[in-house]
C-alpha cells in the first residue's frame, strides 16, 4: 500500500467525522429541519471501501449515509444545503439527510425504508450485466437490516445471476435502542450470506487498512465475474441513532461498553498506526485538520446564503 | 375509428405483440415474471419471447415479489426498461414497499435526476372459484400514490397501443389487465403504435346517461347500452375510462354536458374506489350541470367468495347498469319493454367463466 493511499484513507476517515462533529454543533440551532443519523466512531468502513473502489463503480446506501456519500465524492455542499432544506440541496431539498444523491460520482442515492435500497443495488448490477459493463456496485447496509426479508430475496437473485456487487455489512450491533442479541440468534451475519452462495468474510470494521484489502479482493472478484460477494465488519455506533447528540444517560448500553467502543476510535487507531511508520506526523494532521475546515466552513456559508425553496418548488418532477 | 381490414387478435394476442414488437424496438427493454419462459407462457402472452430475445432478456424469476420488483426499479434507474409480470395483482402486495417507497418517489425525491421507466403488468382474477385472494381488483390503491400511472385498457386495440405508450413512458406504469378480457378480440394493426396514457375514448353514443367505465365493466355496460337502445329506445354515452391514474375527467364532463346523468362502473370494491374519485371531481367542477345524483356500481364491500354458489350474483352486470340507468331518468321497470330487454342479460354460459360472445370491434 502506498503513503498516499495510507494518507488518502485518513484523510476521508477525518473529514467525514469532522464534518458530522460541525452538523451535530449548528444542530441545536434548527435550522437543519429533518432527521440526520451520524456515523460517528464507523468512519473506517465507508473509507476504506470508496477507496477500493473505481469512480465509475456505483455505491447505494440507507438512512445513516453520509460517510458512504462524501467517501465516494459526493459533492459536500450539496449535501450541507440539502440538510438545511436549501434549492442548491442535492435533491433541492425534497430529501434531507436520508436522501442523498450525487449521481457523477456514482452514488445513486440513499433512502431511510431499511433495506429498501439493498434490491435496487442488486438492480445496477444487473443492468450493468445486461449492458456488459465493468463497474461494480457496493451496497452498504446494517446488522438491523439484514433481517429484512427483501435483503434474502435480493442476495438470492444476486447468486443465481452472479451479479457484480459487494455487499457490506456495517454491524454496530443497535437497531436504534435494540441490542443484537435481542433481534437475532447468535450466529454470525456473513454465514448467512455465504448460505446464499457467495464468498463472504468478516472482520474489524475499525481497521482501516484491513477493511481495504479485503474491500481490493472482494471488488475485484466481483468485477471479475466471481459473483456477488459480501463483506461484514464490526464497529460501533458513538453517538444516539438519530440526532446530533450522545444518549448515554438513556442507559441502554453501559458506561463500560461505550467507553471501550470510542477508545477504538478507527481514526485515533490510524493516526498511531501512521506516526509509527513514520508515515505522518502531528504536523501532518494539522494541515489536514485545517484543509478540512476551510471546506466545513465554506460549505455551511454556501447552503446558508443558498435560496430557501418555495412550495412551488415542491410541486413539479412527480412524473419525468 | 379502425381499419375494417384489419385482422382479428384476441387481447392476449394483442398483448404478446405489443411485448415482442417494444423488444424488437428497443434492446434495452427486457421482460420478467413468474413462469414468463414456462410453458403456460402467463396465459399466453409472452409465448415465443424467450426463444427469440433469449435468456438475457426473457426471466422467469425467484418468488421474491418485492426484492424483484426493486431490482427491476435499479435497473430502470440503469438505463434498462424492464417489464414485470404478476400472475394475479394480489401477489403485488408483497411489493407494495418498493412500487410505493421507491418506484413512485424515485424522481421526485431526487429531485428529477433519476427515472423509473418501468412497467408491472397485473392481472385481475374472476371466476372459477378465484376467490378472496385471487380475484380483487386493487387499481385505487395503487392510483392513490403520486408518481405511478396506472392503466386499464379494455379492448386488444388499446391493449397493444397503450402498452408500447407504457413501455416507452419514463415513469412506473401500472398496467392492470382484466383476466376476463383475455379471449375478446378487437381488430389489432400489425403496426408499431401507440395509445396514449391518460385518454378516456367514448366507445358507444347516447344521449340520456353518462356511463364511465373501468375495464372489464366496459364490456358490460356496452351490453347494457345495445339492449337499452334496442328494447327501451334509451342511448347511455358508454365512456372507456382505459386510465385510472391520471383520470381523464374532461371526456367525462363532456359527456355529461348532453347527459346530465351519471354511471361510474367499477370493478373494484365500492369504498375507496376510483368511481368515488371520479364522482368527487365531477361534483367538484359539474354540479350544476347533475339532473340527478351520480351512481357508483361496484364490488359489494366484502371479499370475494369462492363457491360459484355464492359468487353468482356477487358481480354486477349488464342488469344492474340498466337498471341504475332507469332510476336515474325515472323510468319504471313494470314495462313489456323492461321485460323484453331483461331476457337479453341472461347469459347462455356459466356464470363463472368469461361471456365468450364478446368480440369486437369496439
Amino acid at each position: 500500500m502506498s503513503e498516499m493511499t495510507q494518507l488518502r484513507l485518513l484523510y476521508s476517515m477525518l473529514r467525514i467525522r469532522r464534518v458530522e462533529e460541525a452538523l451535530a454543533d449548528r444542530y441545536a440551532e434548527q435550522e437543519m429541519r429533518c432527521p440526520m443519523h451520524l456515523c460517528i466512531g464507523q468512519e473506517a468502513i465507508a473509507a476504506a471501501v470508496c477507496e477500493a473502489l473505481r469512480k465509475d463503480d456505483k455505491v447505494f446506501s440507507n438512512h445513516r449515509a453520509h460517510g458512504h456519500y462524501l467517501a465516494k465524492g459526493g459533492d459536500l455542499k450539496a449535501m450541507v444545503a440539502e440538510l438545511y432544506g436549501r434549492a442548491t440541496g442535492c435533491c433541492g431539498g425534497r430529501g434531507g439527510s436520508m436522501h442523498l444523491i450525487d449521481l457523477a460520482v456514482g452514488f445513486m442515492g440513499a433512502t431511510p425504508i431499511v433495506g429498501g435500497t439493498v434490491p435496487l443495488a442488486v438492480g445496477s448490477a444487473w443492468a450493468s450485466s445486461l449492458k456488459d459493463t465493468e463497474d461494480v456496485t457496493v451496497i452498504f447496509f446494517g446488522d438491523g437490516c439484514f433481517e429484512e426479508g427483501v435483503v434474502h430475496e435480493s442476495l438470492n437473485f444476486a447468486a443465481l445471476h452472479k451479479l457484480r456487487i459487494v455487499f457490506v455489512c456495517e454491524n454496530n450491533k443497535f437497531s436504534v435502542y435494540t441490542r443484537r442479541d435481542e433481534r437475532q440468534p447468535n450466529r454470525p451475519i456473513y454465514r448467512i450470506a455465504e448460505a446464499h452462495g457467495m464468498p463472504a468474510s468478516a472482520a474489524d470494521g475499525n481497521d482501516v487498512e484491513q477493511i481495504l484489502a479485503m474491500s481490493k479482493t472482494a471488488i475485484e472478484n466481483a468485477r471479475n465475474r466471481c459473483g456477488p460477494q459480501f463483506l461484514e465488519f464490526d464497529t460501533y455506533r458513538w453517538r444516539e441513532h438519530c440526532g446530533p447528540n450522545f444518549d448515554d444517560h438513556l442507559n441502554y448500553r453501559s458506561a463500560q461498553e461505550i467507553e471501550e467502543g470510542m477508545n477504538d476510535c478507527p481514526i485515533d487507531r490510524y493516526k498511531k498506526v501512521l506516526k509509527q511508520q513514520c508515515i505522518a506526523s502531528e504536523h501532518e494532521f494539522s494541515r489536514m485538520e485545517e484543509q478540512i475546515r476551510e471546506e466545513i466552513s465554506a460549505a455551511f456559508e454556501f447552503a446558508l446564503a443558498s435560496r430557501k425553496p418555495t412550495i412551488d418548488d415542491a410541486k413539479g418532477k412527480v412524473y419525468a | 375509428m379502425h381499419e375494417p381490414t384489419q385482422r382479428q387478435l384476441t387481447f392476449v394476442e394483442a398483448i404478446r405483440e405489443s411485448l415482442d414488437q417494444a423488444m424488437e424496438q428497443d434492446s434495452r427493454v427486457i421482460v420478467i415474471g413468474l413462469g414468463v419462459p414456462d410453458p403456460k407462457a402467463i396465459f399466453n402472452t409472452t409465448t415465443g419471447l424467450r426463444e427469440k430475445y433469449g435468456p438475457r432478456r426473457v426471466f422467469d424469476m425467484p418468488l421474491a415479489e418485492n426484492g424483484l420488483t426493486g431490482a427491476c426499479i435499479g435497473a430502470a434507474i440503469s438505463g434498462i426498461r424492464p417489464v414485470m409480470i404478476h400472475q394475479r395483482i394480489d401477489f403485488a402486495l408483497l411489493a407494495m414497499d418498493q412500487l410505493i417507497n421507491n418506484a413512485a418517489k424515485w424522481h421526485y425525491m431526487f429531485d428529477g435526476k433519476a427515472s423509473v421507466p418501468m412497467v408491472v403488468r397485473m392481472i385481475v382474477g374472476r371466476g372459477w372459484g378465484q376467490g378472496p385472494q385471487h380475484s380483487q381488483s386493487l387499481q385505487a390503491m395503487f392510483a392513490q400514490v403520486p408518481g405511478v400511472k396506472v392503466i386499464m385498457p379494455t379492448t386488444a386495440y388499446d391493449a397493444k397501443g397503450m402498452m408500447l405508450s407504457a413501455i416507452e413512458d419514463n415513469n412506473p406504469v401500472l398496467f392492470i389487465e382484466h383476466r376476463w378480457l383475455y379471449p375478446v378480440k378487437d381488430r389489432v394493426p400489425d403496426t408499431y403504435y401507440r395509445v396514449p396514457i391518460g385518454k378516456a375514448h367514448l366507445i358507444h353514443e347516447g344521449s340520456d346517461v353518462t356511463v364511465a367505465a373501468f375495464s372489464y365493466m366496459v364490456l358490460e355496460a356496452l351490453i347494457a347500452a345495445k339492449s337499452m337502445f334496442n328494447k327501451m329506445g334509451i342511448g347511455l354515452d358508454v365512456i372507456d375510462m382505459r386510465t385510472v391514474r391520471p383520470l381523464d375527467v374532461e371526456t367525462v364532463l363532456a359527456s355529461l354536458q348532453k347527459t346530465g346523468r351519471l354511471i361510474v362502473a367499477d370493478t373494484a370494491f365500492r369504498t375507496g374506489s376510483i368511481a368515488g374519485e371520479l364522482i368527487s371531481q365531477v361534483v367538484e367542477q359539474a354540479f350544476s350541470a347533475l339532473k340527478a345524483p351520480p351512481v357508483r356500481i361496484a364490488s359489494p364491500d366484502f371479499p370475494t367468495p369462492t363457491s360459484s354458489f355464492m359468487a353468482e350474483h356477487y358481480y354486477p352486470g349488464p342488469k344492474t347498469i340498466a337498471d341504475a340507468a332507469l332510476a336515474l331518468l325515472g323510468k319504471s321497470k313494470e314495462s313489456d319493454s323492461y321485460r323484453r330487454m331483461s331476457v337479453t342479460f341472461n347469459r347462455s354460459g356459466p356464470h363463472d367463466s368469461p361471456n365468450c360472445e364478446f368480440s369486437g370491434p369496439f
